[in-house]
Formats: C-alpha cells, structure tokens, sequence
C-alpha cells in the first residue's frame, strides 16, 4: 500500500508517487524524494534512520537496531544483499523500493566505511540475482 | 484497506470506477460491502468470560492499550492479573506531548517541548473512526470525553510542486472542478450518444441527470464559470450585503491542469472508510484514552520491567525481566498463562520459547517507519488569516500535510499544528536527522503553503521519528499478502501458554481498534485454553 517510489518518482509522472494509497491511521503516501543515486545518499537518507549515522546501531528495550560498524556479517556482500531485499525481523524489506544499483551501491558502501574494509564489490546483476520469487507489496 | 488507488496512469475504466465512488454510487457501495471492503470493524461487546477458576494467574506483557485491555476483562472476569511495562508510564503508543515533556530517541537526540499550557501534540494516534466500535465502547465505559475530530475541510490546501505553478488550490476550487469537469465529460459522451454500448437508454437518462447535478453544469451541460461553479468552488468577490453587495464569479482552472494534477487522489482519500466522517478525538489529548484504561487497572501496572526472556513448559509461564527501577536487577514473574503485547521488533529479539510457526510470525513482520511533527505558532493564523477550522492540507512534499487543530477553535494566543507526517522515504530521511534539521525542513516546507505566517509566527516545534523510540523500534506492523497468509493465523494463534495481543495480530493494522480486537480476541483464546475447551 504505502510505495516507497525512489525510482518512479521521477520516472514516471511525479504526482504518482503520492498516489499510493493509505492504511489505518495513517495518510501513508510517499512522498517527493530526490533520486539517491550513491551508495553514501542511500545510507544518509534511508539507513541511518535505524542504524545511525556512524552505523554503531542503537540499543533500545532489550532488542537493537544492529551496528553496520565492523559487524562480520558483512564479510560476504550477498548477506546484506539478502537482509536489504527481504528485511529481517522488525526492518522492512526494500525489493521494490530500492532499485538494483541503489542496493549495489549502499552495500558497497556500507562494507567500505564504518570500519569496514571488504574489497570485493557486489554489482546490481548481484542484486538481481537474489531477487525473491514475489516482490511483496504492503496492504 | 484494500489498494483503491491504480498504480499507474488511470485506464478509462478506472477512471469511470473513480467517478462511481466519488459520486457515491449506490452500485459500488454494495460492491464493495459484499467484498467485505466497507464494513466496520467486528466488535460487538466485550467476551464473557464466566467459570474461572480461582486462583488462576496471568502476566500481561505491556500496558498499551491492548495489555491495560486484557488486563481489565481477565481481572474483570476472575483471573489474577499482573502487568509489566518497559517504560516509566502506561499507555504504549498513545500518547501525547505537552509543554514540558522530554523526548529521548534512539542515537540520543533529546528534545523538551515547549508548548504552551493546554496545547498538545499526538505523535501516534490521533483520529478515531466512528465505526471503531470496540474503543469507542471503552472510552465510553471508562469516562473518556471524545469531541469530532475534523477530516475533511474544504478550504484547506491542496498542493503540488509540478502543478498550478507550484501554488497551493483550495480543497474546494480542486474539488468543484474535478466534478464539473468530469461530470460535463460524461454527461456529453453520453448525449452523443458514445456510451450507448454500455448504458442503456433509461440509464442514459438518470445518468445524464446526476452529472449535471453533480458537476453543477449548465443547460448545455457545461461547466464554467458561473453561478453554479462558484457556489462550490468559491468566489473572487464573495457575495456581501447592500447594493454593492453581488458576488464576483471565480474561474475554474483548466481541465488538463486539474487532470494532470494529481491532486484529486485527495479527493477519494477522505472517502475511504476509515477516514469517514464522524472521526472522534479525546479532549486534551490522545493519552486520555490510556489515562482512563489506565485508572482501571493501575494498581495491576508494574513499571520499568524490560523483559528479557519469556520460557513455558506444561506447568507455566516464567518470564524474566530487569528491575530497572532498581538498577536493573534480574527478576521473573510467574504465571499460568501469558499475554503478550510487546512491539514485534523488540519480541523478535527476545529470548522467547515458542513453537516454530509463531517464531517465524514474530519474525515475519516488519514495522513501518513513520514521523510526526508538532509545530507551535504565536497565533492560529490559519484560523484569523485564512479560514482553515480544522481538517488537513496535503502536499507532495516530504511533510506530506500541515493538520490543523481540531478543538480549541477561535482561541486567541498559540495553537500547534500537525506540521508534518511521513512515511517511506521522507520518514526515513527525517529520522535519520537531527531534531534540529527535521525542524528547519518542516518549516521550509511547510511555508510553502503558509508562506505569508509560517516562518513569522512560529515559536517551537518538537518531531517524533518512531524507528527511534526504544520500546517499539518502529510505527506499527507493516503486513504484505503472503506473510498474511503464511503467518498470520500463527501469530494470534495461542501458543501452549503464551499469546499474543496488539495491533499487529489484527486487521486492523496501525490503529487502536486494532490492539482492542486483538486482546479480546486473545483473551478468548486465553479463557478457553484454561477452561480446558481451546
């Protein structure tokens, strides 16, 4: 229900991306957004809502918002490739809001700052390959 | 809260079915109801639970609305009731904000709100639909005073970036022209006899009727400026007393314009059910509604408990928590049975024994990120400058909408707004932002349309970014169509001993009906299981 249009913002006619419809007490429309096209404005302007902007993660009531920094579960870039795509637990998934390249770029990011120095990049043909089976769409 | 909004360009077809429900077709509204689209919610009076057996004991996790709740009916009905909260007040995610108050995110940020005495913020809920009949029955029981809460106005804005040079319309200029124009377009196809194919001739007729009265067109079947236009849309010169007192005729915009505008998907939002009038708001603030679940089982509320593990086994519940009103100290409660009501994204990380099927479900669901933002200004401008009582203005922008106060109406001094409220891609990127900058984007954004008072009249402005807030880590259950099928019946189904309660086993995702139906239903389940019958 709520889309989270990065890519047809601008694609297509911009008004669309507000034309998503709501649900519950919300007016749950996406809004105008810029197109982030590096992988530093995808973590500026999506992750570090959760992950923070030095990527240290946050702890809240018995449960957190895990660390991006110096985390080894980014030794292999498929990992958060996967966790990006499907979401894990309370993060929402991002197929279908986050295109190939954006997710490309943000996990290389991400596993190149913070700490973290991994030297093998993973591509939007990557990304593609582990799309899931269903592109799941809000209610 | 099925998609009533095509993805993509309106095909003809949608765009006749667009018309149907903004003409309030009887046709679709059967349709609909026999979809089971625009029925209210299930409630019809609290479960009786009779037999208990003495004695018999059950922890509450949480005291929101759905755990106060499950506590009220079980203790009600016999049980021995015990609640433990995380934070240091009841009432989970209803809540308000009023001067004086702190907000401590996660990352730190911390904001004290400056609002004037009487002036509040709802950062979670804030309407309440009339066919909510479950919380509307309590609030009613518990002596919660509930005054309407203003959904739809006419005079506030509508604006779009890429239309109308940018400027904001009025809801009713958009509105009146949307209709008249739509309205003239069929009422002509079906007089040259283009619709022939699919509407028979007596149907022609009344159709050809109702447009006409519904698009205010004229004998031609017209619509334009005039009379009829004006008395919808508005007038340059408004119509006034004395011999200078005739009305001066506004004109409508053009018809590419108002259709390539997109702004008319506000016009279908406000008819969605839930969003219906009459819509209901406490008076004083969304939190009366915790404070008055509240007054009935405080005494039951152990504060500042943050749960760590939750473990069965046929005997019963042993859940274990740190006392952190003193110093955290490991503590466990014990109980028969258990109602748990704590926010998935906390739940999935807890050490929590269940069978496999509800651990996937508790795993399975995601929660929205959402963003609110409370704005003080000296003066209720939009009141005294601009005839706003009231309601909501939309906008492509990240803030998504300026709402306007709902009570207080004609007062002097300061009033807060609603200015501003995300989801998606704006809410993560107002999160990810320091209070201070959620601040300066609001405004820069909100003076858009308010451009004469905005930046003049503000005095202070508090944000609420709900990935951020320590107990949730989140808005609300964010559900897709397979997790419902695969998950669903498992999350609200008992497990041995353990069952769970709030918005997200419902469906009535992100509203408070939601965590009501919910505890009653898992206090159902509960009452059942030791009765021996469930």
């Amino acid at each position: 229900m709520r889309r989270f249009l990065f890519t047809y913002t601008l694609a297509v006619l911009p008004w669309l991306a507000c034309a998503a419809p709501a649900k519950a007490d919300t007016a749950g429309f996406s809004s105008h957004v810029q197109p982030l096209s590096s992988g530093e404005d995808v973590y500026r302007h999506v992750c570090q809502s959760c992950h923070m902007p030095d990527a240290r993660g946050a702890m809240g009531a018995g449960a957190q918002f895990p660390a991006l920094a110096g985390n080894p579960k980014l030794q292999s870039g498929a990992y958060p490739v996967y966790v990006i795509l499907n979401g894990f637990g309370g993060m929402p998934w991002f197929a279908g809001v986050l295109d190939d390249t954006q997710i490309a770029n943000v996990v290389n990011y991400v596993r190149t700052h913070f700490g973290n120095h991994y030297t093998d990049a993973v591509t939007p043909a990557d990304v593609a390959a582990q799309h899931p089976a269903v592109i799941p769409q809000e209610e | 809260m099925t998609n009533a909004h095509p993805r993509t360009v309106p095909t003809r077809r949608q765009l006749l079915t667009r018309i149907g429900i903004l003409a309030g077709s009887g046709a679709l509204y059967q349709a609909m109801t026999a979809m089971g689209h625009a029925q209210g919610t299930d409630f019809t009076a609290p479960p009786v639970l009779s037999g208990v057996k003495p004695g018999t004991r059950v922890l509450v996790l949480g005291a929101g609305l759905a755990g106060m709740l499950s506590a009220y009916e079980l203790r009600k009905a016999g049980y021995h009731v015990q609640v433990l909260e995380f934070q240091n007040r009841s009432g989970g995610r209803n809540i308000s904000l009023r001067g004086g108050d702190t907000v401590t995110e996660l990352g730190g940020a911390t904001q004290k709100v400056g609002f004037a005495p009487g002036n509040y913020i709802n950062p979670g809920p804030w309407r309440i639909p009339y066919h909510h009949q479950g919380l509307l029955h309590y609030c009613r029981e518990f002596g919660v005073a509930l005054e309407p809460f203003i959904e739809l106005n006419h005079n506030t804005w509508l604006h779009s970036s890429e239309a109308f040079g940018g400027r904001p319309v009025r809801y009713r200029e958009l509105s009146a022209d949307f209709n008249g124009f739509t309205a003239e377009l069929l009422a002509k196809a079906i007089d040259q006899h283009r619709l022939d194919d699919a509407v028979s001739a007596e149907e022609r007729e009344y159709l050809r009727t109702a447009m006409q009265e519904w698009g205010r067109l004229d004998a031609g079947l017209s619509y334009g400026k005039g009379a009829l236009s004006s008395g919808m849309r508005g007038y340059d010169r408004a119509p006034g007393g004395g011999p200078d007192g005739a009305p001066t005729f506004s004109t409508p915009f053009a018809r590419k314009d108002v259709m390539r505008s997109g702004l008319w998907t506000w016009l279908a939002f406000h008819q969605r059910m839930d969003m219906q009038t009459t819509m209901f708001q406490p008076v004083g603030g969304m939190d009366m509604i915790g404070k008055g679940f509240n007054r009935q089982v405080h005494d039951l509320i152990t504060l500042n408990c943050k749960v760590t593990a939750i473990h069965q086994d046929d005997r019963g519940v042993r859940v274990t928590y740190n006392d952190m009103g003193h110093g955290g100290v490991v503590r466990e409660a014990q109980a028969d049975y258990c109602v748990c009501t704590i926010p998935l994204p906390v739940l999935s990380q807890l050490d929590v024994q269940v069978g496999a099927a509800l651990r996937a479900a508790i795993m399975a669901v995601p929660y929205v990120s959402s963003v609110k933002m409370g704005l003080e200004f000296r003066r209720r401008f939009w009141e005294e400058d601009e005839q706003i009582y009231g309601g909501i203005s939309f906008t492509d922008q990240q803030i998504n909408q300026i709402s306007y106060p709902s009570n207080g109406f004609f007062s002097r001094g300061p009033g807060v707004l609603l200015g501003g409220y995300m989801f998606g891609p704006a809410a993560y990127d107002f999160a990810g932002m320091t209070p201070a900058e959620r601040l300066e984007h609001a405004l820069a954004q909100g003076e858009v349309l308010h451009p004469k008072q905005y930046r003049k009249e503000f005095s202070n402005g508090v944000s609420f970014a709900w990935s951020r807030v320590p107990w949730s880590l989140g808005c609300c259950s964010m559900w897709n169509e397979q997790a419902r099928k695969t998950h669903y019946k498992a999350l609200c189904a008992m497990d041995n001993r353990v069952v769970l309660a709030g918005e997200h086993a419902s469906y009535v995702g992100c509203w408070q009906e939601g965590a009501i139906l919910s505890a009653l239903a898992a206090i159902t389940q509960l009452h059942k299981r030791a009765q021996g019958v469930g």
